[in-house]
């Protein structure tokens, strides 16, 4: 293939993204009770693009899918479908099919046929069509017609007291066949000027202009050839046009458009055949006559549907230009395009400009350094200068990190189906409820997010959740649910996973943690700390290892994960009520705030936001509790010195003296641990740079950093080095709970 | 140092005729070389950032033009004798794969060029602790002139994480 078609491929696939996100999302609004149409509508058009970019393409598994769901979506959007729990939760399953189908065409991977297949017979079963699954393509052909079949099908029954409506402007059946595939046709319009119309002056393109106005026009030309050219009525009007208006305005709004016309055309405005067009079943269907009617009933129901109005179906018949039934109204009105104007940029080139500032920040260190040591005094211009200047640094910064911030929401929708799946493994129905969807975080760490939710949300569905049974004998709902919650607070991005479930059984955590050796025996702990049992590596409550869960690799990994990210995570659980899981993450990842200490000749950075505070100790700070081993004293509580030097190999312990300087950091909630440096050198600004890819993950190290002279100093990993550091991760929980 | 047994070296015959060029450089009394393909740049000696829990032959970090760059020092990589860096010697930087990283080496001291068939692979006799490392060997004026196999050499996530 050429390479301008791989780019408009590429450029596809990206899009097929923000549609299939559109689909989950109004899917997601139906799961939670809402079935306006509008919804529906937005589901439906996602899939019928996606369906109409990959016909483009001949990607045929996604066609023969996409179009079946569009089928019974489309059945639904005109009401011959109700739409239950049972029928979203199918559109969800096939939204997830969905994007695996996007995925492997994308990477051109064999598509799981048998998996789609499955779904799309039960779809088929759903919209009661038998030639599921089979041919697409025949399929893509048949569907249109269906609309013409249904009608047949029902104006010779004629039960529902439906008014026979007089067929208007007969078209060719083709005409018709295409005119229903637009998405969402709201209203029909029939405009045939005649010749007073253009005797008066006016112009039908302006008419037509202001049909344009109301909404999305699908306009379709009428036009009747002469038999013979020389019969040719030069004055005569031989044009007409027919408009699927997508339109929320009623129909009175297109009598004003016309209004100065009236009388001097054919106008005819009706409602859509919406209603129509996605019953695939009625194969019995007489053959298509070319006497169809524009204006269609709202078909009533095939009988083999398995349905029941939804309040929004139009029951009443929509004879011309009759106020337009609600279902169709709102069918096409682009209110959800109301987006701000974006420009889609690569990523490398946003990570190129990032870099680019970081160096700028590196750049402005060592120019305030060199200008420190020329001593210049400090209400120079120079040094007013750079005041300035790194003051603009600083916007420049935060304005470049808000390129690479993204909402959680792509996150949260990857949950919302990993919730789905787990919950069906599990057999536990099972809500997610999202909050603050728009909160932004770095796409980075959306990216790195994505693995330790996963594990969260099944450990909730596997474990937080109880099963049914126990659920309704506690009196709570069927349904558990989850919450999964993004915010900012101060200065940090705080996502919550909380489901409305048991808690932890703390009782059980605490005793698999002694009979796994992870706790001594007579250990006794108070509720936090058995919390904090479920982050060591090697531990899993689950007496049987299911499928989703239970393996014992599980929350420790987590928990690194999250610290690699310089964040923290925090456990909350009421038994009863629930347990909810904070993850707290800094704003940016490539830039944080850092006190530069030196250690051992060493310098190096501990971020900010780890240090509780800083001490210089004093005798009376430091009691001794064995030959070699000293705890600080810090306002009543007993706290652990490590030596920094010592922790990461630089020296040999020193001993402990008084004015040694100490920070005090919490490497988990609640807990705290000393740590010895040399001296304090600066509080700044520091640009991340890391490590892993050319070096790998070292023990202590989140990161590295270049300061003003140049070098690279380490950006400490405070509570790993206390967790790692050996003998302090349970005397530091026991002191603390004291 | 190793002196591996010497043979005379294959005439260029069949194939492997085009000339491939090699960075060669010195370390302590040998002379080792590294396919010019996969150097980047050769820089002076700066001090580095030594990481904690870093095997012994990993000098640290420096800062390559705002990248972070690990440094590895060959002396102590291939077993020879450890020597403390001086301001003569230098940094190849060398690419390998997707990976970027310093090789402290005493001196670089020429570019040789030579066929594909003057390499020798090395004889399994030499039991120097370095022999995984040398991937051929070749005589060019009297000397030996060990290729380095920059894949061994490099340390594995593995080794870093031990």
């Amino acid at each position: 293939m050429s390479d301008p078609m791989q780019e408009i491929m590429a450029s596809f696939f990206v899009e097929c993204e923000e549609l299939h996100e559109a689909l989950i999302d109004a899917l997601q609004t139906m799961a939670d009770g809402e079935h306006d149409n509008e919804t529906i509508n937005v589901a439906f058009r996602a899939v019928h693009s996606i369906k109409g970019g990959a016909g483009a393409f001949g990607l045929e598994d996604l066609v023969g899918f996409s179009h079946q769901f569009e089928t019974v979506m489309d059945a639904c959007r005109s009401g011959e479908l109700a739409i239950s729990d049972e029928l979203v939760q199918l559109f969800l399953r096939c939204g997830d099919m969905l994007s695996d189908l996007i995925r492997c065409s994308r990477d051109g991977e064999p598509c799981d046929t048998a998996a789609s297949n499955a779904l799309i017979t039960e779809l088929s079963a759903f919209a009661g069509a038998e030639e599921a699954g089979g041919e697409p393509e025949e399929a893509v052909d048949f569907q249109p017609m269906t609309l013409s079949f249904d009608d047949l099908d029902d104006a010779p029954s004629g039960g529902d007291g439906l008014p026979d409506l007089p067929p208007l402007d007969p078209l060719p059946p083709e005409a018709t066949t295409e005119e229903a595939t637009p998405s969402g046709s709201a209203l029909i319009v029939n405009f045939k000027p005649e010749p007073e119309l253009y005797e008066s002056g006016n112009e039908p393109l302006f008419l037509l202009r202001s049909l344009a106005d109301l909404g999305h026009c699908d306009i379709k030309l009428n036009f009747t050839a002469p038999d013979n050219l020389s019969d040719l009525d030069k004055l005569g009007v031989r044009l007409g046009w027919q408009v699927a208006v997508e339109t929320e305005s009623p129909p009175s709004a297109i009598d004003e458009i016309f209004e100065f016309a009236t009388g001097l055309c054919q106008l005819d405005v009706s409602a859509p055949e919406s209603e129509a067009t996605a019953n695939t079943a009625n194969e019995d269907a007489p053959e298509p006559v070319a006497e169809i009617s524009e204006v269609q009933p709202p078909a009533p129901l095939a009988p083999e549907l398995p349905t029941q109005l939804t309040e929004s179906t139009p029951a009443k018949p929509a004879p011309a230009a009759a106020p337009a039934p609600a279902a169709a109204a709102p069918a096409a009105t682009k209110t959800t395009a109301k987006v701000s104007p974006t420009v889609r940029v690569d990523l490398e080139r946003i990570e190129r400009l990032v870099n680019l500032v970081g160096e700028l920040v590196i750049n402005q260190a060592m120019l305030s350094q060199s200008i420190a040591e020329e001593s210049i005094p400090p209400n120079s211009p120079v040094a007013a200068g750079l005041d300035e200047f790194m003051q603009l640094t600083r916007n420049i910064q935060e304005s470049v990190m808000m390129i690479r911030a993204q909402p959680v929401k792509s996150l949260f929708q990857r949950m919302s189906r990993i919730v789905r799946e787990a919950s069906a493994a599990v057999d536990k129905s099972v809500r997610l409820v999202t909050e603050g969807e728009t909160t932004e975080i770095d796409k980075t760490a959306i990216e790195c997010l994505a693995d330790p939710l996963t594990h969260m949300i099944r450990n909730a569905v596997d474990h937080g959740l109880e099963p049914t049974e126990t659920r309704i004998a506690n009196g709570k709902s069927r349904q558990g649910e989850i919450r999964l919650a993004a915010a900012h607070r101060s200065g940090r991005v705080v996502i919550e996973v909380s489901d409305d479930g048991g808690g932890i059984n703390r009782e059980k955590v605490h005793s698999i943690a002694r009979k796994k050796g992870l706790v001594p025996e007579d250990a006794s702990l108070t509720d936090g700390e058995i919390d904090q049992l479920l982050f060591l590596p090697g531990f899993s409550t689950a007496d049987e290892v299911s499928a989703l869960s239970g393996r014992g690799v599980g929350m420790d990994v987590v928990k690194t994960q999250i610290t690699s990210l310089g964040g923290r995570i925090a456990i909350e659980s009421t038994p009863g009520v629930g347990t909810k899981f904070s993850i707290s993450l800094p704003l940016t990842l490539a830039v944080l705030d850092g006190m530069v200490v030196t250690v051992a000749g060493e310098t190096l950075v501990v971020p900010l936001n780890s240090i509780v505070e800083t001490l210089s100790l004093t005798e009376s700070d430091l009691r001794p509790v064995g030959p070699n081993q000293v705890v600080l004293c810090v306002r009543e509580k007993f706290v652990p010195v490590l030596d920094l030097g010592k922790e990461l190999g630089y020296r040999d312990a020193l001993s402990i003296e008084k004015g040694a300087i100490a920070l005090l950091i919490s490497p988990e909630e609640g807990a705290l641990v000393a740590m010895l440096v040399d001296t304090i050198e600066d509080q700044r600004q520091v640009v991340i740079k890391g490590m892993q890819e050319s070096y790998g993950r070292v023990r202590g190290v989140a990161a590295a950093t270049i300061l003003g002279d140049g070098k690279i100093a380490l950006i400490l990993d405070a509570s790993d080095i206390a967790q790692s550091a050996s003998g302090v991760k349970f005397d530091t929980a026991r002191k603390e709970a004291s | 140092m190793t002196q591996i047994s010497e043979r005379d070296p294959n005439p260029a015959d069949t194939n492997g005729h085009e000339q491939t060029e090699f960075l060669s450089f010195r370390i302590g009394e040998s002379e080792y070389s590294v396919e010019i393909m996969s150097v980047r740049e050769i820089r002076g000696w700066t001090k580095t950032t030594s990481l904690p829990h870093a095997p012994r032959f990993v000098r640290g970090v420096i800062n390559l033009r705002g990248t972070v760059l690990p440094v590895v020092d060959l002396a102590m990589r291939l077993g020879l004798d450890e020597t403390e860096p001086e301001d003569r010697n230098v940094i190849i930087v060398v690419d390998v794969g997707s990976r970027v990283m310093g090789l402290r080496v005493d001196a670089v001291s020429d570019i040789l060029s030579f066929t594909r068939d003057q390499l020798q692979p090395p004889p399994d006799v030499a039991t120097s602790s370095n022999a995984p490392f040398v991937k051929a060997l070749t005589i060019l004026d009297d000397r030996m002139v060990r290729l380095l196999d920059l894949e061994v050499v490099l340390p594995t996530g593995e080794e870093i994480a031990a």
